[in-house]
């Protein structure tokens, strides 16, 4: 890519970052700021869409094109502007309930589709800026403001929701984690339909420490089962062995190395990433964060656009008066 | 021997028969051979919303009026002068619609007494003397069209349902139409199905020979062409017509045309359309819902492409917070409502124009937008021309209140030469310092349409309040108050063409104001007052959001304004609001257009109060 010469700071807006202290969107804006200089394509041609919460603020702070529009949509207005305007690179920044409650239906659409956008998922199990209610991803039996005794829903699993939508690109990381963010925003960035990144993110002051056990230095070793393709998922206690038609969490040690899934992010058979998903509940004890899928599919924009240049080179532009003199006329003298 | 040939002045026909008998087809294509021959005519399309609704039942009716002449006609006619009914649901569906005298065409052979007592029938119309006061033509459209196929290796189910082509070829003898457009119709459609083909096609001349031939149709009909200003013509539907003003708009303005749609009646065929038409460089997007369809069109606009939703009342709904993120980040979007009887799913395949208020006002907070309503069907190519100018100058959501019946209805149009077109031109925001995305023209009131791609004008929109000329979020008191009063100003200042009024004697008792579809009933029941010696005037809005700056003193000037509107009085109230004019108001929601006759005896008891 050609160097640009540009800086995270050319990255940074001048508004004010309104979030609470501690929030782990400060350093998923920042990673994103850190890596758009690498990205290689101009500012002007960067578009953030969001919809609304507290992680759909995330536009305003980036030096980009950005569009901070309504409830749960915005993968819509995304989706017209990345089919009509594929000279753009469009991001998609939504949270647990903007794209998993209020706008589910547009997020799978997006994804069966293979829209050309990169859509960042801020997980937080919880409503922020309607300031504590539970979400679609909140644990059963949550007791939150609008759930005294506990919430009755079980939870959606992001990553199997994106895979079961014929997603062709679905990673999770986790916020505070830089590199590892950045590695999951270079390969999404390179695939060329949808890509969903559930992005663990922790709400300091409605769910604070929901996300511990995958962050603290104590614990995140065992929890985290790293995938990285052509290598063995494991944490550093635990590695994966198959199990049947499933997968299984093994102590490392308790099987020999050469038994661990080796992992396959472009395995064709969505069924491999599915049953990767599934290997995290709600207590987090193993939770893959990586890659799970990444497979080539021509993307929607891109078919669009070539059944509009095909038509046009077999039969030529379209011609107004054509048009409009077209089947049965008549003339009156 | 030759047989006599009368010339009338106009005619109206109405094909009726079960929603598989291909009445709609049957229709269209006399519509078609009708235009060709340089009559006058207007359509109705009158179908059930079910595909298949029981066989033989009334439910399952579904008509298609034809008005034809050698003068200018305004509506599909009042009553039919000639009713082709394929079954004895068609008959009893229709009869009470049918005048006295009138020429009634039916299938003798689906006058069972299966089917008679299916619809209610006790005894058989065709022999109980019901019908002594019309002149009926028993003819047995089925086994006529069966025998005549029995050549050809079809099952008689497939023999069957070539009689609604029987049907048609007798209607092209009677009324001297020329039958070469539709046998060339039916090559096309059938090319690759042969013995289909043979099939309708041998139908369709047997049913124009049978006219021919046999004593029971004794006389034929002419109607002369109708005079017309000079021209190429072609005859157009409403959905037809606003497909092709879209993809007019596109290329006068230069801009991408991008449709966000999601299938609804009566508005699909606009999207069925523009799919046609890609290399125009048209995108039609079939959304998984109404929200993702404007959506997705208001995303194309924010990159600079012309954004158009359509659907119908129901989908407005739907798509209410979009616009109204439409109107915060002031950008072009058109939003084409082609009305339904409502409210909820309501009459899918009706007309009615009661989504009037909720264009104007189906929004949360001060929501302005622009709304215009085409006339007639032609009328659409026009309308949808104006609101590409009014959306792209003006960077705002606008309405087009089409409606079913001029949605489906079809009329001959005067092809307009592409040079006459308006040019669309629009200017992009340009690369700048400083840029501030809210700096309204002063002209306008506009804000600048700054499109993504464009190098130092980066910056962030979005649906919460902005502040005046930087576009930064702002919960000022002062600033809101500002912004909320400059979109209000926006939309108001609009610049529409001023509001004609026909008025012959300058002086007329009462004027009838109408909005979109009415226009063709008014103008008609308008002509026969006139004639009958009453001083009537017809005014006519196109827009309605802004209203025309002289409408105000066209309101005062009249002492009594009769407001036809198939609602419950929805521009009524608008008017009554804005002007403090007491209109009178004339409603029907019966799901059809106005009869002339009702609109003559509203106006006559206004007259005559």
């Amino acid at each position: 890519m050609p160097d640009l010469a540009l800086t995270k700071k050319d990255f940074t807006s001048d508004q004010e970052v309104k979030w609470c202290p501690g929030c782990g969107d400060y350093s998923i804006l920042s990673t994103m700021q850190s890596f758009l200089p690498e990205l290689g394509v101009p500012r002007e041609n960067i578009v953030f869409v969001s919809g609304i919460g507290c992680s759909s603020r995330f536009p305003y702070y980036l030096e980009t094109f950005g569009m901070h529009s309504i409830h749960g949509r915005a993968p819509t207005i995304a989706t017209g502007l990345a089919i009509s305007r594929p000279d753009l690179t469009v991001f998609v920044i939504t949270g647990d309930g903007d794209s998993l409650s209020i706008g589910g239906n547009h997020l799978i659409h997006s994804l069966r589709r293979n829209i050309e956008l990169k859509i960042l998922l801020f997980n937080n199990r919880i409503y922020g800026l309607t300031k504590g209610q539970y979400s679609p991803t909140s644990e059963q039996g949550k007791v939150t403001k609008s759930t005294p005794l506990g919430s009755l829903d079980t939870p959606f699993n992001p990553i199997s929701l994106a895979i079961g939508a014929e997603a062709t690109f679905v990673a999770r990381t986790v916020d505070s984690d830089r590199k590892h963010f950045t590695e999951v925003l270079r390969a999404a960035t390179a695939h060329k339909g949808s890509a969903l990144i559930e992005i663990f993110q922790n709400c300091p002051i409605f769910n604070d420490g929901a996300f511990d056990i995958v962050k603290d230095g104590d614990t995140k070793g065992a929890a985290l089962l790293q995938m990285v393709h052509g290598q063995a998922i494991k944490s550093e206690t635990h590695g994966l062995v198959h199990d049947g038609a499933s997968l299984k969490v093994v102590e490392l040690g308790s099987v020999s190395e050469s038994d661990l899934v080796i992992h396959d992010a472009h395995n064709a058979d969505p069924s491999y990433a599915f049953a990767l998903s599934r290997l995290s509940s709600s207590e987090l004890s193993h939770v893959p964060v990586g890659i799970f899928r990444d497979v080539q599919r021509d993307g929607y924009g891109s078919m669009v656009n070539n059944q509009v240049a095909d038509i046009i080179a077999a039969q030529g532009a379209g011609d107004l008066n054509s048009l409009l003199t077209s089947g049965d006329t008549w003339d009156v003298q | 021997m030759t047989k006599p040939v009368v010339s009338l002045d106009q005619v109206t026909i109405r094909f009726a028969g079960d929603s598989g008998d291909g009445m709609q087809l049957t229709g269209d294509r006399f519509t078609m051979d009708t235009a060709s021959l340089g009559n006058d005519l207007s359509t109705l399309p009158n179908y059930p919303a079910e595909i298949r609704a029981p066989q033989g039942t009334i439910p399952g009716v579904s008509s298609f009026q034809l008005h034809f002449a050698d003068h200018h006609v305004q509506t599909p006619g009042d009553a039919p002068d000639v009713l082709v009914a394929m079954n004895p649901a068609a008959l009893k569906a229709n009869i009470k619609e049918v005048r006295r005298g009138a020429t009634i065409i039916v299938d003798k052979d689906e006058f069972t007494t299966r089917n008679l007592s299916k619809v209610g029938y006790e005894t058989n119309p065709l022999e109980d003397g019901s019908l002594d006061s019309y002149k009926v033509h028993a003819v047995g459209l089925t086994s006529l069209t069966v025998a005549a196929l029995s050549e050809l290796s079809l099952t008689r189910k497939e023999a069957e349902r070539s009689k609604n082509m029987f049907a048609l070829g007798l209607l092209t003898w009677m009324y001297h139409r020329p039958t070469e457009s539709t046998e060339n119709f039916l090559k096309a459609k059938f090319g690759k199905k042969p013995e289909i083909l043979a099939a309708n096609l041998l139908a369709y001349k047997t049913g124009w020979n049978y006219g021919e031939t046999t004593e029971d149709f004794a006389v034929s009909y002419e109607i002369a062409k109708a005079h017309m200003p000079a021209g190429k013509y072609r005859n157009i539907s409403g959905n037809t017509a606003m497909a092709y003003g879209l993809i007019a708009a596109s290329q006068r303005s230069g801009l991408k045309l991008f449709l966000g749609s999601y299938p609804i009646t009566p508005a699909s065929d606009i999207l069925h359309e523009l799919s046609k038409h890609k290399k125009f460089g048209v995108i039609t997007f079939q959304a998984e819902d109404e929200i993702a369809a404007v959506g997705s069109a208001l995303g194309a606009s924010y990159g600079g492409a012309l954004g158009i939703t359509t659907t119908s009342g129901p989908g407005v709904a739907l798509k209410s917070e979009m616009i109204g993120l439409g109107v915060m980040l002031e950008l072009p979007l058109i939003i084409i409502d082609v009305q339904r009887g409502g409210p909820s799913t309501g009459l899918p395949t009706k007309t009615e124009q009661s989504d009037l208020l909720q264009a104007m006002y189906g929004r949360n907070g001060e929501s302005p937008v622009a709304v215009l309503a085409p006339s007639h069907a032609s009328d659409c190519f026009d309308i949808a021309l104006e609101a590409a100018r009014i959306a792209t100058t003006y960077r705002v959501p606008v309405f087009i209140m089409s409606d079913g019946y001029i949605a489906n209805g079809s009329e001959p149009w005067k092809i307009p030469s592409v040079d006459s077109l308006p040019d669309l031109h629009v200017e992009f925001a340009k690369t700048q310092e400083n840029f501030m995305p809210y700096l309204r023209d002063p002209k306008t009131l506009a804000r600048p349409w700054a499109i993504p791609g464009t190098k130092g004008i980066e910056h962030r929109i979005g649906g919460l309040e902005k502040a005046d000329k930087t576009g930064a979020i702002s919960y000022e008191p002062a600033n809101h108050d500002l912004m909320v009063r400059a979109r209000a100003a926006k939309v108001a200042g609009i610049e529409v063409p001023d509001l004609i009024v026909d008025d012959p004697t300058g002086d007329a008792d009462v004027l009838i104001l109408g909005w979109g579809s009415t226009f063709g009933p008014i103008a008609s029941a308008i002509e026969a007052l006139r004639e009958s010696g009453e001083k009537v005037a017809q005014a006519h809005l196109r827009y309605i959001n802004p209203f025309p700056k002289n409408l105000g003193a066209i309101l005062e000037k009249y002492p009594k304004v009769l407001v036809p509107e198939m609602n419950l009085g929805q521009l009524a109230m608008l008017l009554r609001n804005q002007f403090l004019k007491d209109v009178i108001p004339c409603n029907q929601v019966r799901g059809l257009p106005f009869t002339t006759q009702e609109l003559i005896d509203s106006t006559m008891a206004v007259l005559h109060a």
